[in-house]
């Protein structure tokens, strides 16, 4: 087990006051909170630098964690030594209502799982608990544009609340097969129901809830069921108009460019965009002229013949 | 252990009742009616029985629920931050669009 050095999470000096762990891991929380941060490694960071606080704003928690000195750099082997908490006591209180379930093996070696507040998922947030139901949680999944243009099935592995033997809260791998429908789209929920944490006192199981993300394409920008695409033309297809190739999720296709098109032009390719069985995306080309760069004598004297039989003035608008 | 599901797609199709809404976030109606008044949903329809809610209110609720929980943001300030982070989603996308304009120039 790796041994973690709470101070370098909340990113603060050894000696640091109460009010410091409470300002640093306030400014830390509102950074990483995955709602706000759209980074991937965000929801991870999220959950360590709530770990550190549970410990760091507990005076007694504290002093205990303490006494591991400067020794330990992060990262290390770390085995706690035997009654290393001897002195101590923790009676329970000050847990905050963060999520201690998913904190980490170096949290639980030293204040056990029964330290752990609850049972619930850091990003599953307050729920009101009127019955034994379990809680539903909440979890993203990262899928190609292509996943969603095409639909798929797909595995991912979380970690899932449940109880153990004894009735302490345990966290287990949970492989899901989905079946990715056609056509979700950004920021889109698939709920799977029942498959949440389980129910206390024969209550049944929360809901999941998966929160659809695209991985990042190289040329293709999603915009809710919208594909936009910035597509280079020369200038002469964009003077004279021309069929070019363009390419869109389902494959090739030719699209038609008018004559006198210029940068920024907007053109649209009906139903290739992120189509569901009821609901229709297209696709947008935004068009890019492109100029080339004279290769040879023969290229320049082609623009140069350009630059004598046609009067053409860019900057008029400027008044120049 | 892997289990093949069935799932539930929560998509612009999706309308809710009130009382759907509050089985499926788990929440009750007061909170609801405390997200209207605050401009977080609009749900359509003139009185409670009536109302129907889009699914994309379901992660407005969602979200509103763990920046209070987890950032004890008041309901004001969780309006304030869900109208910011759309913007941000807005202006990420253009950005996004911008530097794959400003790639191929460079490329050019």
């Amino acid at each position: 087990m790796e041994f973690k050095d709470y101070y370098t999470t909340l990113g603060i000096d050894r000696n640091a006051t109460q009010e410091e762990v409470k300002r640093a891991y306030r400014k830390l929380a509102r950074k990483y909170h995955p709602d706000i941060n759209k980074e991937d490694s965000a929801e991870q960071r999220f959950k360590e630098i709530g770990e550190a606080y549970e410990v760091l704003q507990d005076v007694e928690k504290r002093a205990a964690y303490n006494k591991f000195g400067k020794d330990w750099k992060a990262g290390q082997d770390f085995k706690p030594p035997p009654d290393w908490d001897s002195g101590f006591e923790f009676n329970g209180g000050g847990y905050t209502e963060t999520d201690a379930s998913q904190f980490s093996d170096f949290f639980e070696s030293l204040f056990g799982a029964q330290g752990r507040g609850g049972q619930q998922d850091p990003f599953a947030g307050q729920q009101t608990r009127y019955s034994g139901k379990g809680q539903d949680l909440h979890a993203k999944i990262i899928i190609r544009l292509e996943d969603s243009y095409h639909g798929s099935k797909q595995s991912f592995t979380l970690q899932r609340p449940g109880v153990d033997d004894s009735g302490h809260v345990v966290t287990r791998p949970h492989t899901l097969q989905v079946t990715i429908p056609k056509g979700i789209t950004d920021g889109q929920q698939i709920r799977l129901s029942g498959q949440g944490a389980p129910g206390m006192g024969g209550g049944t199981s929360g809901d999941l809830f998966l929160e659809v993300a695209f991985a990042k394409h190289s040329y293709f920008v999603p915009d809710a069921r919208n594909i936009m695409l910035t597509l280079p033309i020369s200038p002469w297809e964009a003077a004279l108009g021309a069929s070019v190739p363009v390419p869109t999720l389902g494959g090739t296709v030719d699209l038609k460019i008018p004559p006198n098109s210029q940068t920024g032009k907007k053109l649209r390719l009906k139903g290739r965009g992120l189509c569901s069985a009821k609901l229709s995306g297209d696709q947008y080309i935004t068009l890019a002229i492109m100029v080339p760069k004279p290769a040879n004598d023969k290229d320049k004297e082609l623009y140069n013949s350009m630059k004598e039989t046609m009067s053409f003035n860019p900057r008029s608008h400027l008044g120049v | 252990m892997t289990t093949d599901l069935q799932c539930t797609i929560i998509d612009e199709n999706c309308e809710y009742s009130l009382r759907e809404l509050c089985n499926l976030c788990k929440i009750h109606a007061q909170f609801v009616q405390d997200l209207i008044d605050e401009g977080i949903l609009s749900p359509h329809g003139q009185n409670p029985q009536e109302w129907k809610f889009a699914a994309i209110e379901i992660k407005r609720i969602q979200v509103s629920i763990r920046l209070q929980t987890d950032l004890r943001i008041n309901l004001p300030g969780t309006a304030l931050a869900l109208d910011l982070l759309e913007e941000i989603e807005q202006l990420r996308r253009s950005k996004l669009r911008l530097e794959q304009l400003y790639a191929l120039e460079r490329k050019s």
